[in-house]
């Protein structure tokens, strides 16, 4: 009944295990190997079996206060972030307005964008010559207002799209019941969201909890997270043993993150039937516009204006707006080991290399776990998901630690997009699968029952949707790559920069050349990564839509 | 035309298809009916080719089909899912057993046009397959089967999923297609309506056996068998013994010519004529206003009769009633 692919049967089964063996190997030696390492450190010294490391961790009060820091500002900067967040889902949910697809596509910007530029726009925005006017550099609020920068649009997209299908018939059933619009609210509309929100608020959870650069770059000393304090220690102090106790310490914590967050997801499929309607519906009084127009202003406030002053300020000079900052990306920065634009053509290239790598190995992946059964299949999706629940901070350092025997590798400049892929094949396998799983064996049917020959179907049918998979996964694979710095940080030499450790060194530096440097550095990022991700939202949804 | 021997499908233990014999004529149009899971779907898959058979051979025009793929054999399957293709717009759908003729692109052009015409979706062309409401789906599928004129046509279920009166609107808009193009169709269903309203000649299947097969009349009249007579809509069907040329069923008795001895008989509903000098008496049980008339059920003893009138009646009123016995049909049980 079969027939996908002919060819010759040897033939044919060397490509089966080549799809498995290659994805397993890469996985093997460029995640597993790695992760071991920073587990062995961990638990050894001088070579034998020791829980020193952990036990120093747990004796020593300024790791402590790094572990409580961790933990408390994850759960502000989420209680925080859904706050915000609620009224913009309320208003995208049941409201239709102009410029709504526009309004729900760009608040995804922040949450594409690498941290490291969320950091310097916020250096920018908070910084004593910031329009704010006070200096708030190195305190809390800045790292908790970057933080509801960057998660924001997560939960709105996530609670819109669920309260959108939610019945108002219910509300308007508590309404008719008797209760004031506070208690439907309180009462009805939130109990029925919980699932949304629990489900938005695990993965902002997740996010703030494996900050790096964002509390790197505006935490100053005073304030260490997990992934900071491992960096620290690894590349400052080069105490790995603590280093290799804290990743521990934060792998549990990540581990249990998403074990609830998919029991959540779990249960939100069964929670109960939508209402296939859409529920949004025109503004009609006074009162519902202005409710609409002050949400758009918050967005507009909260979102615009950190990227709004970043670009100003890579324009702008101590007399009067310039294109310095741009034109002196090709000369070296006093106290940098290369010019700017050595970091420009590395990232570049490394994005191309770590896309390739990506690509190639994801889609082996996806191939396996989509038309494949059983065990296998399953065994493979959970492999291929275990670098989603490991900082790239502890890959970076895992990296450091496998890496220098009995080859160098951390000298070859090739390591850097290899650990790059390892962060983007979750997401090219994510988006491969459910498409190639669409590619019903009923399409193969009808194309062969219209005359066409196997190798006809193949082509004609597996091809065109997988290759549309392919391009979204591609478009990922590159903006992470772009993007990437926790994994980087470790792996990048100062004479061999990407654009995000460039920046950040140059952030380090004093003086308003490298500050000005920074922003235009910062500026190209944001375009680059923005770019790459509109150009996926275009192509996935057209046509697409439907599976 | 198109002939089926002995086709036998097992799947474990079960007959999907157990020795079923069918013949399809040039131009013949047969609907297979039959409940869920009776092996139509397994009897369609497997003369196209998309499932292997146990036992049995598919002949056309006497060439025996063992070792053609279904790609090689030249019939249109439409699958109860439509199976459209989703990256492809209305005329990427329809065109595509032409390009796998190597159909020029003129000829194409003109082809899609000439079937979405003929379907009622002129124009449709550059459209995208999940714009479409169900019932244009159906008909881009319907066009992507007739586009390459295929030699029998293959149906499957293909109206299943739409509502009731768009189902009754496109059978007869298909019945007439295919008269017009004069194709050779086997069309399964599980409905009767559907069936008798396509079909020259229906099929009955129950359990992976073809049990019955003749013009909607013949099954009509005749229905022969308790089976064949319960998918036909029968319901009141009783127990009667017949004895010196008359049928005995315990609350009444009439003439028969049936041979003595224990029977199933069939009291269809024109066999009933409901009358206040009637000599039965039922108790109604519940009464439907359809086209001017009442189509009363009503109880005699332990089987539910059902007859017209023009008077109105309640549940729980008594009903007078005579039978024609030249109406009532015997059946194998």
């Amino acid at each position: 009944m079969d027939q996908r692919v002919d060819g010759h049967p040897a033939l044919r089964r060397v490509g089966k295990i080549a799809l498995v063996a290659i994805p397993v190997a890469f996985l093997a030696y460029f995640f597993v190997y790695p992760l071991l390492s920073v587990l062995a450190t961990g638990f050894t010294a001088d070579g034998r079996l020791d829980f020193g490391p952990i036990d120093s961790v747990f004796r020593r009060p300024a790791l402590l206060d790094v572990a409580w820091f961790t933990l408390w500002q994850a759960t502000a900067s989420t209680i925080l972030t859904v706050v915000a967040a609620l009224p913009a889902a309320h208003v995208l949910a049941r409201y239709e307005f102009r410029g709504k697809r526009f309004v729900r596509a760009a608040i995804v910007v922040p949450f594409v964008l690498p941290t490291v530029v969320v950091g310097s726009a916020f250096l920018a925005l908070l910084g004593p010559s910031g329009p704010v006017g006070i200096d708030l550099r190195h305190t809390i609020w800045a790292i908790l207002l970057a933080h509801v920068f960057f998660n924001y649009s997560i939960v709105v997209r996530t609670v819109s799209t669920y309260w959108e299908r939610l019945d108002p018939a219910l509300e308007e059933a508590g309404a008719m019941l008797g209760a004031t619009r506070f208690r439907v609210f309180w009462r009805v509309t939130l109990p029925l969201l919980r699932p949304a929100l629990a489900s938005a608020a695990s993965l902002v959870f997740l996010f703030t909890f494996t900050s790096f650069g964002i509390i790197l770059i505006l935490g100053g000393l005073q304030y260490s997270t997990l992934d900071v304090e491992i960096w620290r220690q690894a590349t400052g102090l080069l105490d790995f043993n603590v280093a290799a106790a804290l990743a521990l310490l934060q792998i549990i914590g990540i581990t249990l993150i998403l074990f609830l967050y998919s029991r959540y997801q779990e249960r939100r499929s069964v929670e109960f039937e939508h209402s296939v309607a859409a529920a949004a519906k025109p503004m009609q009084s006074r009162r519902e516009r202005l409710t609409v127009l002050a949400n758009l202003l918050f967005m507009l406030l909260l979102l615009g204006t950190p990227l709004f002053v970043l670009i100003d300020r890579s324009f702008r000079s101590a007399n009067g707006y310039t294109l310095a900052a741009y034109r002196n990306l090709n000369e070296r920065v006093a106290g940098m080991a290369a010019p700017a634009t050595t970091a420009i053509w590395n990232s570049a290239r490394f994005a191309v290399v770590a896309t390739l790598l990506a690509v190639a190995i994801g889609l082996a992946a996806a191939t396996v776990i989509a038309y494949r059964r059983g065990w296998l299949s399953r065994s493979f999706d959970a492999l291929l998901m275990l670098p989603l629940g490991t900082s790239a901070v502890t890959l970076g350092f895992g990296f450091l630690l496998a890496f220098d025997a009995p080859i160098d590798l951390r000298t070859s400049i090739w390591i850097i997009p290899i650990a790059h892929s390892m962060v983007a094949i979750p997401f090219v396998v994510r988006t491969a699968v459910p498409v190639m799983r669409s590619v019903r064996h009923r399409l193969r049917e009808a194309a062969a029952m219209l005359g066409a020959p196997p190798n006809r179907v193949w082509r004609e049918i597996d091809l065109p949707l997988v290759t549309r998979a392919a391009l979204i996964g591609a478009g990922f694979a590159f903006a992470v790559s772009l993007g990437e710095f926790g994994a980087t940080s470790f792996l990048a030499l100062p004479s061999n920069p990407t654009l995000p450790t460039a920046i950040f060194r140059l952030l380090g530096r004093p003086g308003t050349e490298s500050f000005s440097s920074a922003m235009a550095l910062s500026t190209i990022l944001m375009v680059a990564t923005t770019v790459t991700i509109f150009a996926i939202e275009r192509s996935r949804t057209e046509g697409l839509g439907d599976f | 035309m198109l002939q089926g021997l002995r086709l036998t499908v097992t799947f474990g233990d079960t007959y999907a298809l157990d020795a079923v014999n069918l013949t399809v004529h040039d131009s013949e149009i047969v609907a297979v009916m039959g409940p869920s899971g009776c092996g139509k779907t397994t009897l369609l898959r497997s003369l196209a080719g998309l499932q292997n058979l146990d036992i049995g051979t598919v002949t056309w025009n006497g060439r025996n089909l063992r070792n053609v793929p279904p790609h090689e054999r030249g019939f249109g399957f439409m699958f109860q899912d439509y199976a459209l293709f989703p990256h492809l717009s209305v005329a990427g759908n329809v065109q595509f057993g032409l390009r796998m003729q190597d159909v020029d692109w003129v000829r194409r052009e003109e082809r899609v046009a000439h079937v979405l015409d003929i379907v009622g979706l002129a124009g449709y062309q550059k459209r995208l397959v999940h714009e479409l409401s169900g019932g244009e789906q159906q008909r881009v599928a319907l066009a992507r089967t007739l586009a390459p004129s295929p030699r029998l046509i293959l149906l499957d279920e293909p109206i299943g999923a739409l509502d009731r009166s768009l189902r009754e609107h496109l059978t007869a808009e298909m019945k007439a297609i295919f008269s017009e193009l004069s194709v050779t169709a086997i069309y399964v269903t599980h409905d009767r309506d559907e069936a008798f309203a396509i079909a020259d000649t229906v099929a009955v299947m129950d359990s992976g056996r073809l049990i019955r097969k003749g013009t909607p009349q013949d099954l009509w009249a005749d229905p022969r068998n308790e089976f064949v007579a319960r998918m036909l809509g029968f319901t009141a069907i009783v127990d009667a013994k017949v004895l010196e040329g008359a049928a005995d069923l315990g609350w009444t008795r009439f003439e028969s010519a049936l041979p003595p001895g224990e029977h199933r008989l069939v009291i269809p509903p024109h066999a009933v004529t409901v009358a206040s000098d009637g000599p039965n008496t039922g108790t109604v049980s519940g009464a439907t206003f359809r086209s001017g008339e009442y189509t009363v059920r009503f109880r005699v003893d332990d089987v539910e009769l059902t007859g017209t009138s023009r008077r109105r009646f309640e549940i729980g009123d008594d009903i007078s009633f005579h039978i024609n016995p030249d109406s009532v049909l015997s059946v194998e049980s």
